[in-house]
């Protein structure tokens, strides 16, 4: 298991390597997870709710080798295509979270340096993660996997398809360009997460994380200015030129100034939004996304000058003093004030009801029905650079789609079925149906190991010498006596942790 | 910039007095109130089509199709729009935490184990900030509850957490807000914690299960001997109540609980936590109302067998274990309602106590139905702190907490047009609405 995850990640990580080299296009075309065998597939009678021009009432959608081949009214379908018929339901792009920490083999934050653009979340992509499913069950089709934010610069991010069931190198959005992490205000400042004891880790301070910033690009326009002359040279004939030595933390920064790489920038306050501004300007790169961005709606004009995304939550606040001025209304705002903005989860709970998050910004400040389902599919692909595959229902995309029972900007909507690439990876009668050979499964396994417990303990009490005895204190009383088999179970689950309490607040302020 | 600022909140004011929700934070001065023309559901009985709810000395004077309106009574015409009673949230921390990550602002929390004589009500800051934005969610009236987790900086565990207080969300002070000061004592049932957080590293601590199981077996022994000092205490108390003997104020704020007065609000989500404390609280003969309850799909029979209700943590969360459904939490609330236990829905927090509705509408998409949804935010709470002959419900002489809104109060898109507490129009201004017109307005910025 281990070491077929090993594989995997490191075919990733190759096939990351490779892609980055092609064009956009070549890799589109390369199509690795589309399964062209797949049969077409007819979704009949649906509400469809397109995105990009208007609401179809009764609907069909054609789907073949992946993509939408058709949309409109009755469509005639192949003679092998398989037919969903979606009568009274209604179907969305599949939605698609700006801001996810899903899939993550182990934590998210490598957290020892204030720079650490040379860790790339590629490296440690865990398709076996069931929050990957648990998102897909919910519509999620396609999400923006980033690194905490305890570094002012942090960890190279990627995008995925939550393809659940395929192995780690399927997973990556081929062709979409990658990105890094930037964060600012608290956490990369470490304010709420200092240990005592431990030495302070520049920057402390929101005038230190500038200076970090500033100084690392500092670092990689000298370093890319490095690499030019030598490949100038190279160029130039010159056959004994000496590259520079290779910098794994400037190089992706490079790409940045290159336009080959998004920033991703976590900010809460709005001074921290123009001052990145202001280095992105002075360094001449561009801020593709500002994550979270609460107060967002104060320098919205600026955000919208810059040409720059937002990704906001839909009504956190109060958790951190950053936080103090967050308002649900900041979505409505940025987007009538010309920002183009998605809602985000930061959260594997959250996702499953980004579509309900998003609908929060109609009664928010009134945005439109389009305009909101908008916040959870052609926006976040706009600022991911993947519109042109995903994000609406057109001709031509991606077969990335959502099925939900009912509208889905209401919290009454349930996702039925969940199609990436044409595929149906996500089926909730399915899922329903086979839940029962699941349970049993799980207790056949569960009594195969106990079993097999209980003879290794038949073997080892044979043995004179038992170690366990010591440790037993006659002298402490034992509250409540439990059934033997009771205390197995228990024994067998040393995992079995607490939660921390659900409200998401647990572990939002690490990411 | 002083100057700015006062002009600024002037300028708040003005708007607000002038605006049709009179009010600033607060509410105006008591008035008898006719709300006509509106659909009204009552949760006693069918909604009432074209209904009238009369409103009269902060009670609720008539409710019916043709409820005659007193004179003089400032009559709001509701046509297209619907009555409920007001939400009621039962597990937050409203009041008590302001900012999560800011010591300063936490006081939720005591250290040490057994804290029974704090009682929330001494805490609770009438003016927070999450009080106006909770109200504009339609949440008319919330438990306080000290020790019930959410994000809190200090990271502290009680056994023993001390006395939630029931109150209003809205009152110039703590007394204007009150309730029921005891509505209820906290007990967080210690858990076996073979991982925990540790804060003060940021880093997750692992133990052995056999010492995490010694620690969780000492912990009830000394909840054992606690509750045992106390029912002697108690005894003495009310055999002898004017005997000289070394009073205890921890003792004997725990004296009403072995009574059996105020009922015990435990925090248990583990199949193992909510047996043993469902199992102790028989044994002790403590009236017991369980809080979490995550797992509590494991324990049904139990459950029901010793009638113990049960708040649900919110429905829009993880479920507990790896190979849970993925809509474990979603499908629970029908499934437990099915099987005969009462159930209520929780915050468990401030700034989302605004979802509460939200996590009863998802329960209802996935099964529960919907009046059952709506009575687990407003009548099932009520009653399981022993409250719904004040509220909960839309009846004659019941307290005047409720909601006019355009349409359905748990779904996410509805607008609360009008708020009653105890009667009185509550304004549904808050900080947020302020800095968003604040920001609406403001000048394009020149480039």
């Amino acid at each position: 298991m281990k070491i077929r995850t090993k594989i995997l990640l490191f075919a990733a990580a190759f096939l990351f390597a490779i892609t980055g080299l092609l064009s956009a296009n070549e890799k589109a075309a390369s199509g690795a997870a589309i399964d062209a065998s797949a049969p077409a597939i007819l979704i009949r009678n649906a509400t469809i709710l397109t995105v990009s021009h208007g609401t179809i009432d009764k609907g069909d959608i054609l789907i073949k080798d992946g993509k939408i081949v058709a949309v409109g009214g009755t469509l005639k379908p192949p003679v092998d295509a398989v037919v969903i018929d979606a009568t009274g339901q209604f179907v969305t792009p599949g939605i698609i979270d700006c801001h996810s920490h899903i899939a993550v083999d182990g934590s998210v934050n490598e957290g020892s340096v204030s720079v650490s653009s040379m860790v790339n979340i590629a490296d440690v992509l865990n398709s076996d993660d069931i929050a990957i499913y648990r998102d897909l069950a919910a519509g999620v089709t396609t999400a923006n996997i980033l690194h905490g934010s305890a570094n002012s610069i942090g960890g190279q991010t990627l995008v995925i398809k939550l393809r659940w069931g395929q192995p780690a190198a399927k997973l990556p959005f081929e062709g979409a360009l990658p990105g890094i992490k930037f964060a600012l205000g608290e956490n990369p400042k470490r304010s709420n997460f200092r240990v005592s004891g431990a030495p302070e880790r520049y920057p402390a301070t929101r005038m230190g994380v500038e200076e970090t910033i500033r100084s690392a690009f500092t670092e990689a326009r000298d370093y890319k200015k490095s690499w030019d002359d030598h490949n100038k040279r190279v160029a130039s004939g010159e056959k004994n030129a000496l590259p520079p030595r290779r910098n794994l933390k400037l190089d992706p920064l490079v790409e940045v100034l290159e336009g080959k790489r998004y920033v991703h920038a976590h900010c809460y306050r709005e001074d921290e939004i123009l001052m990145l501004l202001r280095v992105a300007r002075e360094f001449g790169f561009h801020v593709q996304t500002f994550q979270h961005v609460l107060e967002g709606y104060k320098v919205a004009d600026e955000i919208a000058a810059a040409g720059s995304g937002a990704s906001t939550f839909s009504d956190w606040w109060a958790y951190k003093v950053e936080a103090y001025e967050a308002i649900p209304y900041n979505a409505a705002l940025m987007t009538r004030r010309g920002v183009i903005v998605s809602v985000n989860s930061d959260d594997a709970a959250e996702a499953t009801h980004l579509n309900q998050e998003a609908a929060k910004s109609i009664h928010y400040g009134g945005l439109t029905h389009d305009e909101a389902l908008k916040l959870v599919t052609l926006n976040p692909a706009i600022q991911l650079g993947i519109d042109k595959r995903v994000g609406t229902i057109d001709v031509g995309k991606d077969a990335d789609l959502a099925i939900y029972n009912h509208d889905p900007l209401s919290a009454y909507a349930v996702v039925q079925k969940t199609l990436i690439d044409g595929r149906v990876y996500f089926d909730r009668e399915k899922e329903q149906a086979g839940r029962a050979a699941l349970e049993k499964e799980k207790k056949d396994l569960l009594e195969k190991a106990k079993k097999k417990q209980d003879e290794e303990k038949k073997a080892n009490a044979k043995k004179p010498e038992d170690k366990k005895t010591e440790e037993k204190k006659p002298d402490e009383k034992k509250p409540e006596e439990k059934k033997p088999e009771e205390k197995k179970a228990e024994e067998k689950k040393p995992e079995d942790k607490p939660k921390p309490p659900q409200g998401h607040a647990g572990q939002r302020g690490a990411q | 910039m002083k100057r700015l600022l006062l002009n600024f909140l002037g300028a708040i004011l003005i708007l607000t007095l002038s605006g049709a929700r009179a009010g600033n934070a607060q509410t105006t001065a008591a008035s008898d109130y006719a709300i006509t023309h509106a659909k009204i559901f009552t949760l006693a009985g069918p909604p009432i089509e074209d209904g009238t709810v009369v409103i009269h000395d902060g009670k609720i004077a008539a409710v019916g199709a043709a409820a005659p309106i007193p004179a003089g009574a400032q009559v709001i015409d509701a046509k297209g729009l619907q009555v409920y009673p007001g939400l009621f949230d039962p597990v937050t921390q409203m009041g008590l935490r302001e900012i999560g990550a800011v010591n300063a602002t936490v006081d939720s929390t005591e250290t040490g184990s057994f804290n029974p004589d704090v009682t929330a009500a001494t805490a609770i800051l009438p003016s927070s900030a999450h009080i106006p934005v909770t109200r504009a969610g339609g949440i008319t009236e919330v438990l306080a509850v000290p020790a019930s987790g959410g994000f809190d900086s200090n990271g502290a565990t009680n056994l023993l957490g001390g006395q939630a207080s029931a109150i209003h969300l809205s009152g110039w002070t703590a007394e204007e807000m009150l309730i029921d000061k005891r509505a209820a004592m906290v007990l967080d049932w210690p858990d076996i914690e073979t991982r925990s957080f540790d804060f003060a590293t940021f880093s997750v601590k692992e133990k052995p299960f056999t010492d995490a199981k010694k620690e969780y077996d000492k912990q009830i022994n000394e909840l054992a001997d606690y509750i045992e000092q106390a029912r002697h205490y108690a005894q003495a108390l009310q055999s002898s109540p004017n005997a000289s003997f070394q009073r205890d104020v921890k003792l004997e704020a725990m004296a009403p609980v072995i009574r059996g007065e105020v009922p015990l609000l435990v925090f248990a989500d583990h199949a193992r936590q909510i047996r043993d404390a469902v199992e102790f609280c028989d044994k002790q003969k403590l009236k017991i109302i369980l809080a979490g309850g995550t797992e509590a799909w494991k324990e049904k029979d139990l459950l029901r067998s010793k009638s113990v209700p049960v708040i649900l943590r919110p429905t829009l969360g993880e479920p507990p274990e790896e190979d849970d459904a993925y809509d474990r939490l979603l499908t629970q609330p029908e499934e437990l309602r099915a099987a005969g236990i009462k159930i209520a829905f929780g915050s468990f927090d401030n700034s989302f106590a605004r979802r509460l509705g939200q996590n009863a509408a998802n329960a209802v998409a996935h099964g529960l139905p919907y009046n059952e949804g709506l009575k687990a935010v407003t009548l099932y709470p009520a009653q399981m702190f022993g409250l719904d002959a004040q509220l909960g419900t839309v009846e004659t002489g019941k307290t005047a907490n409720l909601i006019v809104t355009n349409g359905d109060p748990l779904d996410v898109t509805t607008d609360v047009r009008y708020l009653f507490i105890k009667g009185q129009l509550t304004s549904t201004d808050n900080k947020q609405k302020a800095l968003y017109e604040k920001y609406l307005n403001r000048p394009k910025a020149a480039h």
